[in-house]
């Protein structure tokens, strides 16, 4: 592009090197993208918007090897990819992981998770005693370690990224509670049955020793078609959230004409869940082998892994795993035989919840902002580059391998008629043993909690589904935890998160923070959500310091609810009010201690109930789960 | 555009208000609810610029939609039952106007504040002190209570062309658009942050004068706010001397090159105070260069003898 104009910053040596590094073809090295493409050499108009797509590396590169998105750099990159520097600054200063102000030291970051697991977990003084052994310290959204509270992730500078956790060894918990036949689905089993021997997690040999690989022949051997009537068959909904059926939009973008891609969206950023980088840790091969499944079936070329900046142990474990899939010829010119073309490049966000949002992801990677796209059009015909695409969780994706290793009919015996099959529930909070469970949809809310060790001390309230969901209260421990069920009594699985709170904590802190967090999320493209979660923030935490709200503010509380579920763009707005509406509800929010609050609301709801005609419980009016369930 | 002759083959019938509609495909409910009669709320939206939906004042109730739909952006489909005054439309209309004179400047906006008397917005209902009788209005503040935030920040007076007073940005991202794909293609501008701190900048909020802008001020043409504000008229409303109705307008043809770009005067006083482009005109669609918008001091110099034809080169 010509015609650009750049300020006269240069970059440094050392900048412009981390540059060319990190787009170099086949880099080498943690933070290198790797990219086998014509296009980075092609030239003309066309550059452009061929290579923005790089923006995001780009910048990581910048960040890492100065602690800030220079000026000189934003030029450097700007010229190398064609970006007015405006475009790019606007892009830099969307990402929490990025700054645009110069930091007055050399340090690494440590991020610090303040959401309400951590903070129960003593976030505020691990925070403080970082701070005092001088170290930067960087207070932000959950990181993704619910289960190993609180969670520090470490953004280097000059030096890998890493979480100080993982240098323990993997202490996560997992359990799984399907039948031990290998004849019904379970996604754990193996990793279970395995312990967590890290060596064989990434090895291709080991992988296809217990039965890796099978998934990829039976995909081949059945053809497209077959394979989306089994997951079709099978009911797989997707697990990112918002439930839609898999089979359904596999078969559209199958059914599509051009080039399209395959998306694993791995962007997990719900406070409370932790599955996806748990199953990228420990299973990684698993989710190639699926993504490949998915890019024969629906005719893709391309295949993209969009993961959270703060996962760096689950990013070198996917790359690692690409690599040995490329070597074993499952991607390549010729995927596994198939005769197609499939293979897959993987990006690294740089903390922004929005970008989990289909479309948002769809901007971040094309190297605009992570701002999501007003829907329809949907991703299946318009996605990535504009392009038809599939874009799934990847636990919906490993339970692909499960349908076509054990058949639909297998698949659906646990599970319930609308919800066939096990969910990951991830638990944190105040329960016995926190960490990632697998159950058949429908167990008993209770059932689970007993799972993990029961609850620690009187239970007050859960949040099913993360801020994006709602909380429930101690009546509710018989909730089956179906789709329909949940649906029904106005909540939400959400991705699965379980966040568990005894009668000991601060919940109208919790729900502040949870106010908080949508309000520093919230793109700020649409107005109800840009100032509506300002307004909600504002407003609870006035509430908070008065101990309870007033009518008007109950009444103004509903009002911008109403406005952020109606109006907004995407699924952040509409479930915005989710949580701090079923709070209130649950007289949450009072300053009584949160046991009598919570006895009291019920109390009140009961005789409320009792009055209605015919004793039909008002469900609390509750969005569904994440708001794009048409997609 | 005419409703009066679809094309029979792409025509789409829908129902705006129990009415049955007819449009050609492709239309949006806006063209459509524009075609029934039916005025709607716009902010965002521009004739001549790609709608980008997300000021959200637009939206309607569309029957099996599980939330309201932006009028201004969502093509119509065939049988399409649409409300456009139903009580959820009233609410979200309304509090998305509240929600902006909560939070900006509004007082240059007129047509903003014309729908938000509409809809009975009322910004003041997140400030007002907490009072005990739970009289309506009473609710955020009070002792225990947060000022609300407000977009806050000073005006930017950096040459005489323009001034840009970001208070008032309710950040409709139509200056990004005319300044970009859909106009001058220069961008300069930018929409930089997240969420309620996002803001209109250009890289590191580098000053105009050393930034990519070229002064088309087709930014300045499309803001609906002031925000963005011809310098002539900021000094003028500064001592109390904009007045719009005194001002005539005359429509003329550029005169410094051959592309043939219509300019529409602003005169107030025998002097020009502002030049437009008509957003229906075929050859700007609204959008000028540095000259026509800006080089017409000439015309008020004291001594402006035009130049002879005879000689002038051509
Ligand atoms: C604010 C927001 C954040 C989201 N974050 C994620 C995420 O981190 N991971 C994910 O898989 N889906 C996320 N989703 C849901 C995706 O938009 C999309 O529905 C999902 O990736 C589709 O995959 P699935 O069908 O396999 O569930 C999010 C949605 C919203 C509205
Ligand atoms: S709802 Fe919120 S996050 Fe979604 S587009 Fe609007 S401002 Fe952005
Ligand atoms: S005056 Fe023209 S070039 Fe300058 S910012 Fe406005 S639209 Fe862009
Ligand atoms: S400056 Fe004006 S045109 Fe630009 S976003 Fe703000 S209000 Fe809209
Ligand atoms: S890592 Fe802190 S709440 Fe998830
Ligand atoms: S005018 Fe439709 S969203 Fe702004």
């Amino acid at each position: 592009m010509a015609d650009l104009h750049f300020s006269d910053a240069e970059p440094t040596a050392s900048e412009r090197q981390a540059v060319l590094a990190a787009l170099s073809v086949n880099g080498a090295g943690d933070g290198a993208v790797v990219v086998d493409h014509p296009r980075v050499v092609r030239g003309g108009t066309r550059r452009r918007k061929q290579l923005r797509h790089l923006l995001l590396p780009a910048l990581h590169a910048l960040q890492r090897e100065a602690g800030w998105i220079s000026p000189g750099g934003l030029n450097f990159v700007g010229r190398t990819l064609g970006v007015p520097p405006a475009e790019a600054y606007g892009v830099a200063t969307f990402y929490e992981m990025f700054r645009t102000d110069s930091p007055s030291h050399e340090l690494s970051v440590r991020h610090v998770c303040v959401d309400p697991i951590c903070a129960l977990a003593g976030a505020a003084p691990l925070a403080e005693h970082l701070r005092s052994q001088g170290h930067a310290v960087h207070e932000g959204p959950c990181l993704g370690q619910c289960e190993r509270a609180p969670a520090v992730f470490i953004q280097g500078r000059r030096e890998p990224d890493r979480v100080p956790a993982d240098d323990s060894g993997p202490d996560s918990l997992l359990v799984s509670v399907t039948a031990s036949t290998p004849e019904s689905p379970s996604l754990l089993r193996q990793m279970i049955e395995r312990g967590f021997d890290n060596g064989e997690s990434t090895s291709m040999e080991a992988y296809r020793q217990r039965g890796g690989g099978a998934a990829l022949d039976a995909a081949l051997r059945l053809g497209p078609d077959d394979v989306i009537a089994q997951v079709s068959a099978a009911g797989l909904s997707g697990r990112g959230g918002a439930a839609f059926p898999t089979g359904i939009k596999w078969r559209a973008v199958a059914d599509g004409n051009g080039p399209c891609h395959v998306v694993a969206n791995i962007d997990e950023s719900e406070p409370g869940t932790f599955k996806d980088r748990l199953l990228c840790e420990l299973e990684p091969l698993a989710i190639i082998e699926s993504m490949a499944v998915a890019g024969l079936v629906v005719g893709a070329q391309q295949g993209w892994i969009y993961i959270r900046g703060e996962y760096p142990l689950a990013t070198q474990r996917l790359r690692g795993a690409i690599a040995q899939a490329r070597s074993a010829g499952w991607l390549g010119d010729d995927a596994a035989g198939s005769g197609q073309q499939f293979d897959i490049e993987l990006r690294r966000g740089a903390g922004a919840y929005i970008c989990g949002e289909e479309t948002a992801l769809f901007n971040s990677l094309e190297g605009f902002r992570g701002e999501p796209r007003n829907k329809p059009p949907f991703p299946t015909t318009h996605g990535l580059f504009g392009q038809p695409t599939v874009v799934n969780n990847p636990e919906t994706l490993l339970n692909v391998n499960e349908i076509l290793r054990i058949g639909p009919e297998a698949y659906r015996s646990v599970g319930t008629e609308g919800s066939p099959g096990t969910k990951l529930f991830c638990l944190s909070g105040h329960v016995g043993r926190p960490g990632l469970y697998e159950a058949p949809f429908g167990t008993p809310l209770g059932e689970l909690l007993e799972l993990a060790g029961g609850v620690q001390g009187t239970l007050a309230a859960v949040l099913l589904g993360g801020a994006a969901g709602s909380f429930v209260g101690p009546d509710a421990l018989a909730l089956p935890l179906s789709l329909e069920d949940t649906r029904a009594a106005g909540t939400t699985l959400g991705s699965g998160p379980v966040m568990v709170f005894n009668d000991s904590a601060d919940m109208s802190g919790v729900i502040e923070r949870l106010a908080k967090f949508f309000r520093d999320e919230s793109c700020g493209q649409c107005v109800p959500c840009r100032v509506g979660t300002v307004r909600q923030h504002e407003l609870v935490t006035s509430i908070r310091r008065a101990g309870g709200p007033t009518e008007p503010q109950r009444e103004l509380l509903g009002d911008i609810a109403d406005a952020m579920g109606d109006a907004s763009i995407c699924g952040l707005g509409h479930t915005a009010a989710s949580a701090v509406m079923s709070a209130m509800r649950l007289g949450l929010l009072e300053a009584e201690p949160a046991g009598e609050a919570v006895a009291r609301a019920a109390r009140e709801r009961s005789e409320q109930e009792r009055e209605e005609m015919g004793g039909t419980a008002r469900v609390a009016q509750q969005r569904d789960s994440l708001g794009d369930s048409a997609s | 555009m005419n409703p009066a002759e679809p094309n029979t083959q792409t025509a789409v019938t829908l129902s705006i208000d129990g009415r049955e509609v007819t449009v050609p495909e492709g239309q949006t409910i806006l063209a459509a609810c524009t075609a029934a009669g039916v005025e709607t709320p716009t902010i965002c939206w521009a004739p001549n610029l790609t709608p980008v939906n997300v000021c959200r004042v637009c939206v309607v109730e569309l029957e099996g939609s599980r939330t309201l739909v932006p009028a201004c952006s969502r093509p119509v489909e065939a049988g399409m039952q649409i409300s456009t005054d139903s009580e959820r439309v009233r609410h979200s209309r309304r509090m998305v106007l509240e929600f902006l004179g909560s939070a900006n400047d509004l007082s240059q906006a007129s047509e903003i504040a014309d729908w938000s008397r509409h809809y009975g917005a009322d910004p003041a209902r997140y400030d007002a002190p907490c009072s005990d009788d739970g009289s309506p209005g009473s609710t955020a503040g009070g002792e225990a209570g947060l000022e609300p935030e407000r977009v806050d920040e000073p005006v930017r007076i950096q040459d005489d062309l323009y001034i840009r007073a970001y208070d008032r940005c309710v950040l409709c991202y139509k200056c990004v658009e005319a300044c970009g794909d859909d106009a001058q293609h220069t961008f300069a501008i930018a929409v930089a942050g997240r969420g309620f701190d996002a803001r209109i900048r250009t890289e590191y909020d580098t000053e105009l004068p050393e930034s990519a802008c070229v002064y088309c001020g087709n930014c300045v043409a499309v803001c609906p706010t002031g925000a963005l504000q011809f310098r002539t008229e900021f000094d003028l409303r500064a001592v109390g001397e904009w007045r719009p109705d005194d001002q005539t307008v005359t429509r003329t043809v550029c005169s410094y090159c051959g592309v043939g770009c219509n300019l529409e005067l602003h005169v107030q006083d025998e002097r020009i105070v502002k030049v437009t482009s008509p957003a229906d005109h075929s050859v700007t669609n609204g959008h000028l260069c540095i000259k026509g918008r800006f080089g017409w001091e000439y015309v008020h110099a004291p001594a402006f003898e035009p130049p002879s034809t005879d000689t002038a080169e051509r």
